[in-house]
């Protein structure tokens, strides 16, 4: 299947369509909470509450003996918020800084789970086959439940962030401010930190634990070159997000032993690779081609102020010299003289030059306008 | 003194660990003056306000707003942080970052409208920068970010003013401007507290100051308890510095 025949097949055929509106809105809602993870620099949050949900999932399936999403996707909310909690409390309680907290929660519950899923499989209870689909993801098991349970939990999201949009603003910009303003930091911290387990638990059975932190990482960390305003970052973000999700379906589906889950990690990490690269104002490019005309620019201008030095001493502005006599200044070349005369800053004759009038105004006001650009 | 109470602290004790940060700090500031915070790095300065705020919770002592608690005098008092408290880089404008002063006053989930934007927009002119409002805070130098958020506390139109070394890392014309404000703040009737480090310019900028490491040491009048027996019991070395005499 090509990807053109994919596209066609989203208006016809019923599971690619239900598969692709499922990690489109997963996308969506974790490029938006995801958005506030990177900018409260809590970036690796997601990777250890994603990989505590794990246990979660294998306790949920030992205790009910059944495969139900929406059961074990409750198990796995449950020891992911106990995850994010831990990770608080540790923080806050001991002197353990931010990344050692994470990353012993990170591997204290994937390693129990990874535990609990190796003695489930040991267990002759046909039943069990399939679970370890949680580590990696498998999108082609989402059916039409799942993915109307992501929508609800997006959409309930997105009315959260809309109501509460100022007080997440000023807990992400500034909390002990929020704090002298009356404003219960505690609530809305655990408000952001409660949605973005949510978000990271429905999109297990998509993307799995392993990838998980990706999709809520890559849109944001794209978005963020691009803006400079918080709610456009957010809004950019959700829409890379639900991209990369429709557009690594459609990769996925097209290749057929390419599981879903990665391609859609990769996609997202394709636009922040892209957004690093070519954004006009952050990105890398730009910023040499910007570097490399600035001196370039400045150069010009301090063989002009040299050449203004020297003009002065002479009666008339427009008195030739020659260029030897520039020797003594590193900076000129011929193409930079050339430059110059461009810009009709010089006349060129031979191996002489002469400061024009307009040369002459423009060095003279040289300092002026450099301090004028601070 | 007939002045009335501003703030009142009874027994303050602070501590983040086993040792104290400080202890049983007593201090009264009248209303409407212009105090000085002074005392070593570690004397708990920064703490002394925050305690008083409510950022941080003392482990005995309480503090008085008008003589009431702070909870319920919150609207009377406004906070400028440290400007290397914050991550500069975080997308937003200087007009916005003002806005946020209006945040207490409209409470949960209100959002900022016409009038909260008229008011933060006066403050930036205030501050002297008005044609700033548009920037990208991570595009202001140091002293600009100073008085944003500067600007941030004058909307909030409160009586107190706690400031967390305002004139830290500021060039000289963000100094002169920002202790303009402070002055006419006092001539207003408020009271403004301010963590200090230059002692040279205590008795030029300040009426009234309060010497802190760790316990207090001294309060009062500049004219009157700015000495060198004060400043020799704070710092813990004979700190001569050029007072007024």
């Amino acid at each position: 299947m090509s990807i053109t025949e994919y596209f066609n097949l989203l208006f016809t055929d019923y599971t690619l369509r239900t598969i692709s509106l499922g990690t489109a809105v997963l996308g969506a809602i974790c490029g938006m909470l995801g958005s506030f993870a990177v900018l409260r620099k809590q970036s690796l949050l997601g990777d250890a509450i994603s990989h505590a949900a794990l246990p979660g999932i294998a306790i949920a399936f030992l205790i009910t003996g059944a495969k139900d999403t929406n059961i074990l996707l409750l198990g796995a909310l449950v020891s992911g918020l106990i995850g994010a909690f831990w990770i608080r409390g540790m923080i806050s309680k001991t002197h353990l800084k931010s990344d050692t907290a994470l990353g012993l929660v990170l591997s204290l519950f994937f390693g129990f789970g990874m535990l609990l899923l190796t003695y489930i499989q040991k267990q002759p209870n046909a039943n069990q086959a399939g679970l370890d689909k949680y580590l990696f993801g498998q999108a082609a098991t989402l059916v039409e439940s799942d993915v109307l349970l992501m929508v609800l939990v997006t959409a309930t999201a997105l009315v959260v962030v809309l109501l509460f949009w100022k007080e997440f603003k000023l807990l992400l910009f500034d909390p002990d401010y929020a704090n002298t303003l009356g404003f219960n930091t505690k609530f809305i911290d655990i408000l952001i930190t409660f949605f973005i387990v949510l978000a990271i638990v429905i999109g297990l059975q998509t993307v799995g634990v392993v990838l998980m932190s990706a999709m809520l990482l890559a849109p944001a960390a794209a978005a963020r070159q691009w803006t400079s305003s918080l709610a456009v970052m957010v809004f950019l973000a959700a829409l890379i997000g639900a991209f990369s999700g429709v557009f690594g379906t459609a990769i996925s589906a097209s290749q057929d032993n390419l599981s879903t889950g990665p391609v859609i990690v990769l996609v997202a990490s394709f636009f922040v690779v892209v957004s690093f690269v070519f954004s006009p104002t952050r990105g890398l490019l730009f910023k040499q081609i910007r570097l490399i005309k600035n001196r370039r620019d400045l150069q010009l201008k301090k063989t002009l102020q040299f050449m203004y030095g020297i003009a002065q001493t002479h009666e008339s502005i427009d008195h030739p010299h020659t260029i030897r006599i520039l020797n003594n200044f590193q900076g000129f070349t011929k193409k930079s003289l050339r430059k110059m005369e461009e810009n009709q800053w010089i006349l060129l004759n031979k191996q002489q030059w002469s400061l024009t009038l307009k040369g002459f105004t423009e060095a003279q006001n040289l300092f002026n306008q450099q301090t004028q650009h601070e | 003194m007939t002045q009335k109470i501003a703030i009142q602290v009874d027994d303050l004790t602070v501590a983040y660990n086993y040792k104290p940060v400080l202890w049983d700090i007593d201090l009264v500031i009248p209303e409407g003056v212009l105090m000085a915070i002074v005392g070593p790095n570690g004397a708990g300065k920064s703490t002394l306000i925050k305690a008083i705020l409510g950022i941080i919770d003392p482990i005995a002592g309480s503090v008085a707003i008008y003589g009431e608690p702070y909870k319920k005098q919150r609207k009377l008092v406004a906070y400028v942080p440290q400007k290397g408290s914050v991550d500069w880089d975080f997308p937003t404008t200087a007009l916005d970052v003002v806005m946020m002063g209006t945040y207490g006053s409209l409470g949960w989930i209100k959002r900022p409208g016409q009038k909260q934007k008229k008011a933060a927009l006066e403050a930036l002119e205030k501050v002297g920068m008005l044609s700033f409002k548009s920037r990208q805070i991570s595009q202001l130098s140091g002293g600009q970010q100073q008085r944003i958020f500067l600007a941030r506390a004058l909307v909030q139109n409160a009586s107190i003013y706690f400031m967390d070394e305002p004139f830290q890392g500021v060039d000289a014309s963000t100094e002169i401007a920002i202790i303009n404000i402070l002055k006419e703040l006092r001539k207003a009737g408020k009271t403004v507290v301010v963590v200090h480090h230059d002692l040279q310019t205590v008795p030029e900028y300040f009426d009234w100051v309060t010497f802190l490491n760790v316990k207090k040491i001294a309060t009062g009048a500049v004219k009157d308890i700015f000495n060198d027996d004060n400043l020799t019991k704070t710092y813990g070395i004979n700190y001569k510095v050029a007072v007024n005499k």
